[in-house]
């Protein structure tokens, strides 16, 4: 980008989804972090205190800051998720808020697919519900790497810590059960205000630090994979149209960077075709690069004149995806037909989309119990590991190791609707170096 | 050469280019909603970084209040012009004129752009609409998908969105659907602004500080103009303001404001209190739900 006088924005990024079961305030919790960290602007404020108003409510209700459509605010219930925004001096939030009772699973599911943080709201009076069970199990299994659970209401069991430290035990207890390595637990109350933005003095007991100041320290998700990998989004080959004649002869490929590094020089392997080449040039619309990193939209030149069209991958060599015609995987049915053996659908992997049918329906797994079930069909919301076959390759990672490599839809080939979100499990593909005692999931 | 980024407002950039390619990747007949307002400019930036060295891909489409700032069509044209591309325009007041529409009471015609609007996306068999819309914005905004099914009417039915999961994003539709395409989703206004900064980006010279003509509607300071007269005990005063957004100059409100560069809007944007369509829509204004129901049936 250009240089101007103005100091350059320096923060980084953090996605968080938040998740919670009925009524345990977590519209309340988003309403307020907007609200004391002043991303709620007066206007919004005064229309919030107006419809409290009429409402016949005694405080303001921060909830209907984040509940957008006319049904919602009809029913006082949160429908979709929905995106929030807020930032502090060190930090941009992207807020994916995910409602906790209509269609949980899809919208956490939904939410924690992009998340390196989930946030998990727990009622201090109920403790552990089922319903908290699962999103954890969710969490676990759209590896958000770190959850953050907030024991809300605090306030309403008198600021005791004996409540919250059965619960915050119980809660690491499953963590470790079903594979969460990073779970943060603190008190809160979301309607007071406590621990939110500023730490409260009402918990003394807790010395840990409040929710905003969690979420401004903790780390970004980075992906495990250090090997290097472009899935081809576009050709780039101007020809005559190009705007400026020096580039007629342009051929450059199109993509955003999903792992690893990139610099001039190194050598490459166009997937699935096997093909060896270099990396003559990086651009970044007029720009040439000294090096691209993941998340990085640039265009590659390659050294030799190979042919690549989207859907085909660029890869480091060394630890390149062998290409597949058949996975192993869990997915989320979000769709309100269901899905049966057999069902013809398509599959896209990063920018590849190919036909692809689904054989067997290996189990379903049971999210309170974090067990297979025997199914014979997985209905919307339900989630399960089924074997697929596919008309043409994909270069399969393991999601394990690699959301962005081992994540893909399926698609309805007739609504064109999505079907189902999809994570590639190890077994078959990668071999003897998938360790089944990380397998946690079925 | 320069080195790796990557912070919050270049993963912005990233991401966006990213939806751009995939959207033209995935369909036949893109289009761009350009209106000349800073977001719609903004991502005709972004397409330009996309499709270099190239051309942009696809042509532009304003649909044309028949009350929009002059200073701000002459910008459009301007621009569409050096970049050598193809700019659509479908008039609202074409449709007024031939009894298609009706002239509301109150004067505002932004909510008679969707049949234009819709009309044109069916004439030119648009399937992809590229729209500067940001969930920031508006509540019925935050709820929406960067990549949004409209059925065949324009509608769209913000209780059944797809899905949209990791950045797999499916712009697959059915013959007569299509899909709105909203890249700066996740940008806010702030955010906009430090990348019209750091771009230098030129913009309209109304969003800068200048003095004008203006009179108090319910609030707002509306600009005197043939679509906009103050009534007869409205007073009259000049002022020197600006705009945050651009649109039908009959409901857009002016602010106060002495910021006559990007440095200035930047500090002001970063200190406001009022959110820009509190401070400027007066057809936001109209009820709690106004953008959801226009967005139901087809509007941006």
């Amino acid at each position: 980008m250009g240089t101007t006088e103005l100091a350059r924005p320096t923060t980084t990024l953090l996605r968080l989804a938040t998740a919670g079961s009925v009524d345990d305030g977590k519209s309340t919790l988003v309403g307020r972090l907007l609200h004391d960290s002043k991303s709620v602007l007066s206007d919004q404020l005064a229309a919030v205190e107006r419809v409290s108003q009429a409402k016949g409510l005694g405080h303001v209700d921060l909830a209907l800051l984040t509940d957008g459509l006319r049904a919602e605010r009809e029913q006082g219930i949160t429908i979709d998720v929905a995106y929030r925004y807020f930032a502090t001096p060190a930090r941009t939030f992207i807020l994916a808020d995910c409602p906790g009772h209509v269609q949980y699973t899809r919208n956490t599911v939904t939410g924690s697919s992009t998340a390196d943080v989930l946030v998990l709201l727990v009622d201090a009076r109920k403790g552990v519900l089922e319903q908290t069970r699962r999103h954890l199990a969710v969490a676990a299994l759209l590896r958000v790497p770190t959850v953050v659970v907030a024991v809300n209401k605090i306030d309403l069991v008198g600021y005791a810590e004996e409540p919250y430290t059965a619960i915050a035990d119980q809660l690491a207890a499953i963590a470790a059960d079903i594979g969460i390595s990073d779970v943060r637990t603190l008190p809160v109350s979301a309607l007071a205000g406590d621990n939110v933005v500023t730490r409260s003095e009402r918990t003394s007991w807790y010395d840990g630090p409040s929710l905003l100041e969690l979420l401004e320290e903790l780390p970004a998700a980075t992906e495990a994979s250090e090997g290097f990998r472009f899935p081809v989004q576009l050709t780039l080959r101007p020809q005559e149209a190009a705007r400026d004649p020096r580039h007629v002869e342009y051929r450059g490929y199109a993509g955003r960077i999903t792992a690893g590094t990139v610099r001039p020089g190194d050598a490459v392997v166009v997937l699935p075709e096997g093909v060896h080449t270099h990396v003559a040039g990086i651009d970044y619309a007029g720009e040439e690069l000294a090096e691209a990193v993941a998340g990085q939209s640039v265009a590659l030149r390659l050294t030799d004149e190979v042919d690549v069209t989207r859907g085909e991958l660029i890869s480091s060599v060394a630890d390149a995806p062998l290409p597949v015609t058949e996975l192993d995987a869990m997915v989320c049915w979000l769709a309100e037909r269901p899905l049966l053996p057999g069902a013809r659908v398509l599959l896209k992997h990063g920018t590849r989309t190919v036909q692809a049918r689904v054989g067997e329906i290996v189990a379903g797994l049971d999210l309170d119990e974090m067990a297979p079930v025997e199914v014979e069909r997985l209905a919307l919301n339900d989630i399960g590991r089924v074997r697929i076959r596919l008309a043409n390759p994909v270069m399969a990672e393991d999601y394990t190791r690699s959301r962005r490599g081992g994540s893909f839809l399926l698609i309805d080939p007739q609504t064109q609707g999505t079907l189902a979100a999809g994570m590639i499990r190890g077994h078959e593909v990668f071999g003897n170096d998938f360790d089944p005692s990380q397998d946690w999931s079925i | 050469m320069r080195a790796a980024p990557v912070n919050h407002l270049e993963q912005l950039e990233a991401e966006a280019i990213h939806i751009i390619r995939e959207a033209v990747a995935e369909l036949e007949r893109p289009v761009l909603l350009f209106s000349g307002g800073k977001d719609s400019v903004v991502l005709l930036h972004l397409a330009q970084k996309a499709f270099w060295p190239g051309p942009v891909p696809f042509p532009l489409l304003h649909v044309d209040t028949g009350h929009n700032f002059p200073e701000v069509l002459d910008y459009r044209d301007a621009v569409a012009d050096r970049l050598g591309l193809r700019l659509l325009v479908a008039k609202v007041q074409d449709y007024i004129d031939d009894g298609r529409l009706l002239e509301r009471p109150d004067g505002t015609r932004n909510p008679l752009q969707t049949q234009p609007l819709l009309d044109a996306i069916a004439e030119y068999r648009f399937d992809a609409v590229f729209g500067g819309g940001r969930r920031d914005e508006e509540k019925a905004r935050a709820k929406e998908r960067v990549v949004s099914l409209r059925d065949e009417f324009g509608q769209w039915d913000p209780r059944n969105q797809r899905p949209e999961l990791w950045d797999l994003y499916n712009p697959r539709h059915r013959p007569g659907e299509h899909v709105r395409v909203f890249p700066i989703s996740n940008w806010t206004e702030l955010d906009v602004w430090h990348y019209i900064a750091e771009e230098q980006i030129e913009l309209p010279s109304l969003y800068y500080a200048h003095d004008r003509d203006v009179f108090d509607r319910d609030g707002m300071w509306l600009a005197v103009g043939p679509y906009s007269r103050p009534a007869d005990d409205d007073l009259v005063r000049t002022l020197q303001v600006r705009y945050r957004t651009v649109g039908d100059m009959s409901c857009t409100g002016a602010v106060e404001s002495d910021a006559g560069d990007v440095q200035a809007v930047l500090a002001e944007v970063a200190a406001t209190r009022i959110t820009e369509r509190g401070a400027t829509r007066a057809d936001d204004r109209m009820t709690e739900a106004a953008m959801e129901d226009r967005k139901k049936e087809g509007y941006f």
